[in-house]
């Protein structure tokens, strides 16, 4: 400060954050992840290339478990709802969230797909991602697990070259491993580039044509849906006065958007939506 | 392209904390980026000198620091070498990456303040 007249000089000063540039998505993930752990609802994100059987996977899936599971999935497309259409025809309700040129899902997509949307009966919700093997990694959503379908058709480097994306998977499907063979493409170069990008490797032979890996993949859902807790069972503080919460959020273009929850009698969650 | 999502959050960020703090002015920007961040630092550079027009850091640099990914056994720490699999023979446990290796931290805003 100036002493001479009071005039207000400026000093530069150094601020420190060291924080995460995604941490307003991650608050908005955590958000999610506790309204679907408090439904008991297991959330997945399923991830991949363009065409590496995303879509072809949850429909076989709905076949397999037809009558015992209930399914749902919002699924994230550039420009049309074909993937949301097709597995409706499967028997999976399902919501599109066209993205425009937007070449993944963020949390705060995932958040808003999510009113109006009968998630809370489901047992499985997938949330099927934009096709793109890089710029999805990074964004969590809130889910339990991430998925990765490569297919073989892709060819044996595809782990070592998209080392982010096979290190968030807490899966592996080998997808359309009855085209094996027709290729030149051997599983064993896959599976041991995954063990050089994912720190605990799993991965499933699978094929939706042929139901290989079906069993393998069902016992995989189990497991996870065994970790997600009953329904209503959890309780973390709420910091909400009691009833319905109310709350508004800035969208990313522009318009504030107010919505309510139900909450499970005692539960509750941090706030997310305070930028 | 997430990179022009991700400069937009840097950049409300960064103005957020600069109003804050009644900041005249925004000098430098310091952000470190993991090699297994999923960014792209070129075209995280090139997203922030096209976005940045037009706001507090149109005039701020943006200085980047690129942290290598290391994969160490959580239990024994040996270091597992570039390219080999994430696990330790030894422990025979999954390996871990070292802080910053995979995040994308902003971690310095420079900036006058009165």
């Amino acid at each position: 400060m100036c002493t001479t007249c009071g005039c207000g000089d400026t000093k530069v000063v150094p601020v420190d954050v060291h924080e995460k540039i995604l941490a307003g998505n991650d608050r908005v993930a955590r958000h999610n992840r506790e309204h679907f752990a408090e439904q008991g609802v297991l959330a997945l994100n399923l991830m991949g290339s363009p065409g590496a059987g995303k879509t072809a996977l949850l429909e076989a899936t709905a076949a397999a478990v037809r009558g015992r599971w209930r399914l749902g999935a919002v699924s994230g497309d550039l420009a049309t709802d074909n993937d949301a259409r097709r597995l409706e025809k499967a028997g999976i309700p399902s919501r599109a969230i066209t993205t425009g040129q937007g070449c993944h899902l963020d949390a705060e997509l995932v958040h808003h797909a999510l009113h109006g949307f009968p998630w809370r009966e489901l047992d499985v919700f997938f949330i099927e991602n934009v096709g793109n093997l890089v710029c999805p990694a990074i964004y969590d959503l809130g889910q339990a697990a991430n998925v990765v379908a490569l297919s073989v058709t892709e060819g044996e480097d595809k782990p070592l070259k998209y080392p982010v994306m096979f290190k968030a998977a807490d899966l592996v499907l080998l997808t359309k491993c009855d085209l094996l063979p027709h290729l030149d493409v051997r599983v064993e170069a896959v599976l041991d580039g995954l063990r050089r990008v994912m720190p605990r490797p799993r991965a499933i032979q699978f094929s939706a044509r042929t139901g290989l890996g079906m069993p393998e993949w069902l016992s995989w859902l189990e497991e996870q849906r065994a970790r997600v807790p009953s329904r209503g069972s959890t309780a973390p503080a709420h910091t909400h006065p009691p009833g319905e919460h109310v709350h508004e959020h800035r969208h990313g273009d522009g318009t504030v958007h107010a919505h309510s929850h139900d909450h499970a009698p005692g539960a509750g969650h941090e706030h997310p939506h305070d930028r | 392209m997430h990179e022009y999502s991700l400069i937009q959050s840097l950049v409300t960020r960064v103005e957020t904390e600069a109003r804050a703090r009644r900041a005249t002015a925004v000098h430098r920007i310091v952000v470190s980026l993991g090699e297994l961040s999923g960014v792209d630092p070129e075209l995280f550079q090139t997203a922030y000198d096209t976005f940045r027009a037009g706001t507090l850091c149109e005039r701020t640099p943006l200085e980047l620091r690129r942290v290598a990914a290391r994969w160490a056994c959580p239990a024994c720490g040996r270091e597992v070498a570039r390219g080999e699999a994430l696990s330790c023979d030894a422990c025979g446990l999954p390996a871990r990456v070292a802080p910053g290796g995979d995040e994308i931290l902003l971690e310095t805003i420079e900036m006058e303040v009165p």
